[in-house]
């Protein structure tokens, strides 16, 4: 069972679409009783990074997640903030975030580079993988939905599954062990999004 | 590379589908699932739908057809008409639409754009200014009431005001042009892009690809709406749903922008 975390943060009834159309059995998780049976956790977000860490931080699945992912390894795909929330800190705001990624979330409008590119950063762009399962299938045409003004800075290059460019080099794809984020939309990026969401369903478990 | 943007524009009208010209004359083209289930199928860039009663009427947007719309659109989706309220955008982006779109409350009360990109992200909020140009001068004046009330604002200025306020894009909607099919405005385009920071589309007189790609080879990355083209087909105006498959727009792109392959 898939569990899309519902904390009042972005849209977890497109995630759930997608998978009943592949007949993957995917449902909400609105509780800390839901995540009991995930099997993959998916942890979607929009809007701004304190919002979501309040938001999550009063649904109650809080510590429960940390339980499933950090110590029974369940397989996460963090998206967009739900991807943001996995880093240390944000330059959007004051809160903490979960810090599973070694990385912090930077501002587009902080680095030189990209000082001159109209921001939020959105539509459909290019997406180059450095390999790994989330990407199988995908080639060289893969292209993905992106809606973002901040982007993920990993401590680690071994942590960047992919990257994308918008006046500069960023990591659109995140993997630490079973700790995988992706910055654009794959519930809205058509038959691509689709492929890279059925590859995360098929992930093996981690003993 | 981040693509230009080439999108839909869906008007809803008592329910129904309907394309205008110059703001007037609604005619019925079908069923707004049946058409998000084509666009799914055709798999474009994004889908703007306007329910043009909202506003004229001053009712509350219809949440049940929005998350109708929503739940089978498999595109990032705008949606607007009628959103006056935080609350109101909160709800629809809890319905699952990516992005709401405000135009006349906007302009009545600028100080909403800040209070919803609060409440939503600055990301989601779409202001979509309707624009006219003025009989003396250049600049373009800002309409509301489906292009019936003059709100006496330059367009420019309120496009940057509206950045200033939290807007995440700027749509720019030529009254004129509208259902002409005649191609863009390409001197009001190319001043807008260069006025704000924000991603700005254009709507409004799209008649073929050859128009869309005019305005990417004057613009660059920029978003391209349509209405009438991507619901008619032919001099008689035959109402088909049709869009560009990925390999053509891949190619209309590239040689707008004038990159290799």
């Amino acid at each position: 069972m898939i569990r899309v975390v519902d904390y009042g943060l972005g849209n977890t009834q497109a995630f759930i679409n997608m998978y009943k159309r592949m007949n993957i059995p995917a449902l909400p998780a609105r509780e800390a009783a839901d995540l009991d049976d995930a099997e993959k956790i998916i942890l979607p977000g929009v809007g701004a990074f304190d919002h979501a860490m309040e938001l999550l931080d009063g649904s109650g699945m809080r510590l429960p997640l940390e339980r499933r992912v950090l110590k029974d390894k369940v397989p996460i795909l963090g998206v967009c903030v739900g991807m943001q929330v996995l880093a240390r800190s944000s330059d959007e705001g004051k809160q903490a975030g979960l810090g599973w990624v070694p990385g912090v979330v930077r501002a587009f409008r902080s680095i030189h580079s990209a000082a001159e590119m109209p921001l939020p950063h959105m539509g459909w762009n290019d997406v180059t993988p450095l390999g790994g399962a989330l990407f199988r299938g995908l080639g060289k045409d893969a292209r993905f939905y992106f809606l973002h003004s901040y982007f993920f800075q990993c401590d680690n290059h071994a942590n960047i599954a992919a990257t994308a460019s918008y006046g500069l080099d960023f990591s659109c794809a995140l993997r630490a062990e079973n700790i995988y984020g992706v910055q654009f939309h794959p519930e809205k990026s058509h038959h691509y999004g689709a492929t890279l969401l059925k590859n995360f369903a098929e992930l093996e478990m981690q003993a | 590379m981040l693509r230009p943007r080439i999108i839909p524009c869906l008007l809803v009208h008592e329910g129904g589908l309907v394309k205008t010209v110059g703001f007037k004359s609604p005619k019925y083209v079908g069923d707004p699932i049946n058409a998000v289930k084509i666009f799914n199928e055709k798999e474009c860039d994004e889908l703007v739908v306007l329910d043009v009663d909202a506003t004229a009427n001053s009712a509350e947007p219809d949440y049940k057809m929005i998350a109708n719309i929503a739940s089978e659109c498999r595109m990032p989706l705008c949606y607007g008409g009628g959103v006056r309220m935080p609350q109101a955008a909160k709800k629809i982006i809890g319905l699952g639409v990516e992005k709401v779109a405000i135009s006349a409350a906007a302009i009545e009360n600028p100080a909403l754009i800040t209070q919803i990109s609060e409440e939503i992200g600055a990301q989601s909020v779409v202001v979509i200014l309707d624009v006219k140009k003025r009989i003396f001068g250049k600049d373009y004046d800002v309409f509301t009431h489906n292009g019936r009330r003059n709100a006496k604002r330059s367009m420019i200025e309120f496009a940057q005001e509206a950045e200033r306020r939290g807007a995440g894009e700027i749509v720019i909607n030529s009254i004129e042009n509208d259902g002409q099919m005649k191609g863009y405005d390409l001197v009001l385009a190319q001043k807008m892009r260069q006025a704000v920071h924000v991603p700005v589309t254009f709507l409004g007189g799209a008649g073929s690809l050859d128009d869309i790609a005019a305005l990417i080879k004057t613009c660059g990355v920029v978003g391209a709406t349509a209405g009438s083209l991507f619901v008619f087909k032919g001099v008689h105006r035959a109402v088909l749903i049709n869009y560009p498959q990925v390999p053509q727009k891949d190619a209309l792109i590239r040689t707008a922008l004038g990159v290799s392959a």
